[in-house]
């Protein structure tokens, strides 16, 4: 009971302390809540672009097969397609179509895509709930088109994908293959790339090998493969990402290190006026301890809220003009929220401990020299 | 009873600024009486009384509480017995500036086990001793010099020590309240409490209740048939 009391005054210090120091620590609580919603907003932008990717790539086909012209991807012949079914192991070839369309009256960029399944008529498009955001509204029911050559195109909008799907569809339009080719001028016998299914999963390799080998200036390309492209990229661990934590953390460590070895001197006489009181090493650090841990937690928690607001609800628009490079890959950064308890508590452990302890060593070290001493100064 | 045993204070040792504050003291003073240090400026009336008060170790000698030797204790124990034997008042008076004068009283309280309501309930009735129950919840910032002596003589209080230690208590403090402060030192020691008070105050050190005074120079004991 009695300790109970005592520690419920120690906390009530603390909170009156940290009350009577309002400017310095709203401050310090900003700054840290800045470096929280930096690496959170990061975190929290690759972890679901490297899912959505990552789902979007499940159903991706297990081989494509580009053409590089110095270097740089070309349409590739159709007659191809027919030179690599002779090998065997291969189940089924087919040509695609598909490419980037840049919208000048909305300055939106859409990827234009060829899906005989679902749309073979010519003069109509199936178009993503973003494109639709863009333009129905004007002009209901087409879409107007400027092709290779400077020739306008109208196309009847048939359908509009929901709104669900994930962000690589939101921008996306269907039109048939004549359209597709009259719009950009690509020849009957060309196609974009090729799509090879192989019956084997382990023959990946071996027939990749084959089509380089039978067409040198191919490049077949494994799902695989690009699944680990994304996961470098986007894998915190490892990927580029991991340097720009690791600045974002030496900028914290350098904040948290000179905010606890620059206990003011008011602080420190503080401290020694406690002990002369007779109050234990223990419970100034206790004070101390629930001090840091109050901005800490306070700090941590906004800066998370901030990012997941920042990323979620408003698609990231500090880093606009660093995410804009993606956005061939993705036109637009309304991601689906999703959060990784993992990182969060490891993001807690980076920030949270180490400013906590660096508030507390200080305090010891200030605590443990004779009272007197330390008032005198 | 306080024993001093060879005493020596030395500051910086080693250093340029090296600095012999006391010099080399023994000193027996006795419990249940009122002793007053007198001297000079800079003749180390301060020093001796944080050495006797536990804030800070002798570089030489030893000091005994009861028969107890306290100087060789590590912290922990020292801070207990501040806690628990003595009250201190300090020249600098020390007080927590942002906190109320109320809380700037309890604070030697908060590690006690005493319970809340008790422990306000002291420190207000402490307050009120010294004429300071108007000013309880004003910051300390706000008060004028004798204000804030007089808060530091309630902080001394309100742990009920066997020994208060006060320095210079009356430096801030017109002629009524410092015979005030004297009436209290007196009742107080009536009731038990040893007291220790350094001052150059007639005041204090003339006051009829004073059993003892111990006049330094120069951080020693100048010999009592010498003192004029
Ligand atoms: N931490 C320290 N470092 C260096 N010198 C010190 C330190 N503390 C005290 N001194 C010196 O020791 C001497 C004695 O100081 P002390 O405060 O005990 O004097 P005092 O008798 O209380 O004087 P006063 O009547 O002015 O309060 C002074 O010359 C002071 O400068
Ligand atoms: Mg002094």
């Amino acid at each position: 009971m009695a300790r109970i009391e005592r520690q419920k005054r120690i906390i009530d210090f603390t909170l009156s302390s940290l009350l009577r120091r309002k400017g310095k620590n709203l401050a310090l609580i900003a700054a840290y809540s800045w470096i929280v919603f930096l690496l959170a907003s990061v975190l929290f932008i690759t972890e679901a672009i490297r899912r959505e990717a990552g789902l979007v790539l499940q159903d991706a086909p297990e081989i494509i097969v580009q053409r590089l012209v110095a270097g740089r991807q070309e349409s590739i012949p159709v007659a191809y397609g027919e030179k690599i079914k002779t090998i065997t192991g291969v189940r089924s070839v087919k040509g695609r179509l598909w490419g980037y369309y840049y919208d000048p009256t909305n300055g939106a960029n859409y990827t234009l895509v060829v899906e005989e399944d679902r749309l073979k008529e010519a003069g109509r498009v199936i178009i993503g709930e973003g494109v639709a955001r863009n333009v129905v509204g004007e002009s209901y029911g087409t879409m107007p088109f400027v092709g290779y050559d400077g020739a306008y195109y109208f196309f009847e909008v048939a359908e509009t994908l929901p709104a669900d799907s994930s962000l690589v569809a939101a921008d996306l339009i269907i039109v048939s293959a004549t359209d597709f080719r009259a719009l950009f001028g690509i020849a009957e016998s060309l196609v974009t790339d090729i799509v090879v299914e192989v019956r084997n999963p382990r023959e990946f390799e071996t027939i990749a090998a084959k089509i380089k080998a039978m067409l040198p200036d191919t490049r077949p390309v494994l799902r695989d493969e690009i699944l680990r492209t994304y996961d470098t990229l986007f894998d915190w661990r490892g990927g580029l990402i991991v340097i720009i934590l690791l600045g974002s953390l030496m900028a914290f460590i350098i904040f948290a290190w000179d905010k606890a070895t620059g206990l003011s001197a008011e602080e420190k006489r503080e401290i020694g006026i406690l002990k002369a009181l007779g109050w234990e090493t223990a419970d100034v650090l206790m004070i101390k301890f629930w001090e840091g841990a109050t901005v800490s937690l306070l700090a941590f928690f906004n800066g998370v809220l901030l990012a997941y607001a920042h990323v979620f609800l408003t698609e990231s628009s500090l880093f606009e003009p660093v995410l804009k490079g993606w956005s061939v890959l993705y036109p637009r950064f309304a991601l689906t929220p999703y959060i990784n308890a993992y990182q969060l508590w490891a993001l807690f452990f980076l920030t949270v401990v180490p400013y906590t302890v660096a508030t507390i060593i200080p305090s010891w070290r200030a605590a443990i020299i004779d009272p007197d001493s330390v008032m005198r100064t | 009873m306080i024993r001093l045993h060879h005493i020596r204070k030395v500051f910086n040792q080693g250093k340029p600024s090296e600095f012999t504050a006391i010099n080399g003291i023994d000193l027996r003073i006795d419990v249940g009486k009122i002793t007053v240090l007198k001297g000079p400026s800079g003749s180390g009336k301060t020093t001796l009384l944080s050495l006797i008060g536990c804030m800070a170790r002798p570089t030489s000698g030893r000091i005994f509480l009861q028969d107890r030797e306290i100087t060789s204790l590590p912290e922990r124990f020292l801070t207990t017995i501040r806690r628990s034997t003595f009250g201190f008042m300090f020249q600098q008076f020390n007080l927590i500036k942002g906190l109320t004068v109320l809380e700037n009283v309890m604070l030697p309280a908060y590690p006690t086990d005493s319970g809340y309501s008790e422990l306000k309930h002291r420190a207000l009735h402490l307050l009120e001793t010294f004429s300071l129950s108007h000013k309880s919840s004003a910051k300390i910032e706000w008060l004028s010099g004798g204000e804030a002596q007089r808060v530091t003589i309630a902080r001394a209080l309100v742990n009920e020590p066997s020994i208060l230690i006060a320095d210079e208590p009356t430096a801030h403090l017109d002629t009524k309240l410092s015979k005030t402060f004297m009436e209290i030192m007196t009742r107080l020691n009536q009731e038990g409490t040893s007291i220790l008070i350094a001052s150059h105050d007639p005041m204090v050190f003339a006051h009829e209740a004073i059993d003892r005074i111990i006049e330094m120079r120069d951080g020693k004991m100048v010999p009592t048939g010498a003192a004029a």
